[in-house]
């Protein structure tokens, strides 16, 4: 069985999360070869081949000829699977290559299966098991679902080359807000998430921030809503936190969410849904309406 | 110009899930259906790019599924679209997300639209591949996860939402496809009179059997709850008592509190 691994780069740099790729194919017992859009500065550890398009030529983001480097390096190695992250890049580039190769598409997988792939649907609260019919088949893997591994060693190159132009034109980059406030040092952190209902219910959870002495986090959707300033942000998008003690109110836990506090030392979630996806992650999870617990805990706290 | 919007209907994401007869999906008794969030932002932004131009353009909201997708047109509809296409299709959820790309694009094919916005996901698939494999179809320009959006003179400018809180900024000509992402907009809430005058609007019906072109890729072998990972205490009850118990735990588990 044989991997296609696509890696990625930005801004020169090779993305950590690459290595999560070799984690999947390792778990899988999979021969591994990589195309990278890069450049010969910037390549992984790995002692196998390595399919270099340059990205002065290519462009970090230009999907129509990515697409077509891709295929070329299929056309080469004949893979079972072409796999990429599930991330800005993977989502966008993953289903063209499918198109453009016939091939079935198995998004954002969390695990093997027997039979096919595991993958989480429902606002991950619910898994699904898909098999691919036919090959090879396109997969995007979820971020943190496979221990990244470094197979080490140096790559052996091999030139691949399109001919065109891509439709889209990319202008740039554009770097994330500034912080508002640095929640990295925050030894506790209460965040507010769209169970809070509205912004005139927010001083709630500052009142609780201020009686556990920490500051005030928020999910994307309150950001999103405007009742929070987008500094606050916790998450892939946002900060990536490991307070103490995080205080989750209301926020239901998109993997985005979790993924950015789920190092935190002790995490309680306050949460109307037993179900929701952050009791995964949560070392308490009180089955609770935000609006009635949290102004309670704090008069009790205050006492 | 000519605007094309595909929606999706959804359960609620606080719904309790449970797998249906042949346990490949979730049964739909008791849930209760609303419009894919994402696609409120691809609704939205068709209308305000109608506003920009004066109104001429001419919106189509377009959605796949059983009769209780007609409620997903119509709020489409009531938001400011124009005219509303219903793919009827009982089966809907258990075609692949090729099958459903595919279907769309047999339809889009004939009518030539000028611009095509979808939601980035649906929240209960998530696969991320509809909008991208209908512009793929129809050899459309397409840009995915966007959160800024301008339009002038059959030219698009989007930014794209990467990680970290980047932006990536992506010019491209029409026609072309854009998938939408939360934080786009503020997607508007439909008044009274455009409730009525909605009801006005033709929706077309077309049987998923005149558009239907493609075998599936996938096949759906099960649908299950995650087994519990977390190990977590979970409190019940009455609030005091809960407060209670935290409190205790806090005190127990972290120097927190002293």
């Amino acid at each position: 069985m044989k991997t296609l691994l696509i890696g990625e780069c930005r801004n020169g740099k090779l993305l950590d999360h690459t290595y999560e790729l070799f984690g999947f194919a390792s778990q899988l017992g999979a021969e591994t070869v990589m195309l990278l859009v890069g450049s010969e500065g910037a390549l992984p550890s790995f002692g196998g081949t390595v399919y270099l398009a340059d990205a002065g030529k290519y462009g970090e983001y230009n999907p129509d000829l990515h697409k077509r480097l891709v295929q070329a390096a299929v056309e080469r190695e004949k893979p079972d699977y072409v796999v990429f992250m599930h991330t800005s890049y993977g989502w966008d580039l993953a289903p063209r290559v499918a198109a453009l190769l016939q091939a079935p598409q198995v998004s954002e997988v969390v695990a093997l299966a027997e039979g096919g792939f595991e993958r989480p649907c429902c606002s991950q609260k619910m898994r699904q098991i898909v098999k691919p019919d036919g090959a090879p088949a396109v997969l995007t893997l979820q971020g943190g679902a496979f221990p990244a591994q470094i197979p080490g060693g140096t790559a052996q190159l091999q030139q691949v080359d399109v001919e065109g132009e891509g439709r889209l034109e990319f202008l740039g980059y554009e770097a994330a807000a500034r912080k508002g406030v640095d929640l990295a040092k925050a030894e506790v952190i209460v965040s507010a998430g769209r169970g809070v209902g509205k912004k005139e219910n927010l001083p709630v959870i500052a009142e609780l921030a201020k009686v556990l002495g920490g500051e005030v986090g928020a999910s994307r959707p309150v950001v999103d809503s405007g009742w929070m300033d987008p500094g606050s942000q916790v998450g892939v998008t946002g900060q990536t936190v490991s307070p103490k003690l995080y205080v989750a109110c209301g926020i239901s836990g998109a993997i985005q969410h979790l993924a950015g506090m789920k190092k935190s030392g002790f995490i309680v979630a306050i949460n109307k849904d037993r179900d929701a996806p952050i009791g995964e992650v949560a070392d308490v999870l009180v089955v609770a309406d935000v609006m009635q617990f949290v102004p309670a805990l704090t008069a009790k706290l205050s006492k | 110009m000519k605007i094309l919007v595909c929606v999706k209907q959804v359960p609620d994401m606080e719904s309790r899930f449970r797998p249906d007869a042949a346990g490949v999906w979730y049964a739909e008794t008791d849930l209760a259906f609303r419009v894919n969030e994402y696609d409120e932002y691809a609704i939205e932004q068709g209308i305000l790019l109608k506003e920009q131009l004066g109104g001429e353009p001419e919106i189509t909201v377009l959605s796949v599924g059983p009769d209780r997708v007609v409620e997903a047109i119509k709020k489409g509809l009531s938001m400011g679209g124009d005219r509303g296409v219903h793919v009827q299709d009982p089966a809907a959820h258990l075609k692949d997300p090729f099958q459903i790309a595919s279907i769309i694009a047999t339809y889009a094919k004939a009518e030539a639209f000028d611009l095509i916005f979808t939601g980035m996901q649906s929240l209960d698939r998530g696969s991320t591949q509809v909008g991208v494999t209908v512009a793929e179809a129809l050899g459309y320009a397409c840009a995915t996860t966007v959160i800024g959006f301008e339009y002038a003179d059959g030219t698009v400018t989007v930014k794209r939402e990467l990680e970290g809180g980047v932006k990536g900024t992506v010019r491209l000509k029409t026609p072309a496809l854009v998938t939408c992402q939360l934080g786009l907009n503020q997607p508007r809430y439909p008044t009274l009179p455009n409730i009525m005058k909605a009801k006005k609007k033709e929706i077309r019906v077309i049987p998923v059997a005149e558009l239907l072109q493609q075998q599936a890729r996938l096949v759906m072998a099960d649908f299950h709850a995650p087994a519990r990972k977390g190990t977590g205490v979970v409190l019940e009850g009455e609030v005091g008592d809960q407060v209670d118990r935290l409190i205790g735990i806090l005190k127990d588990k972290t120097a927190v509190l002293r």
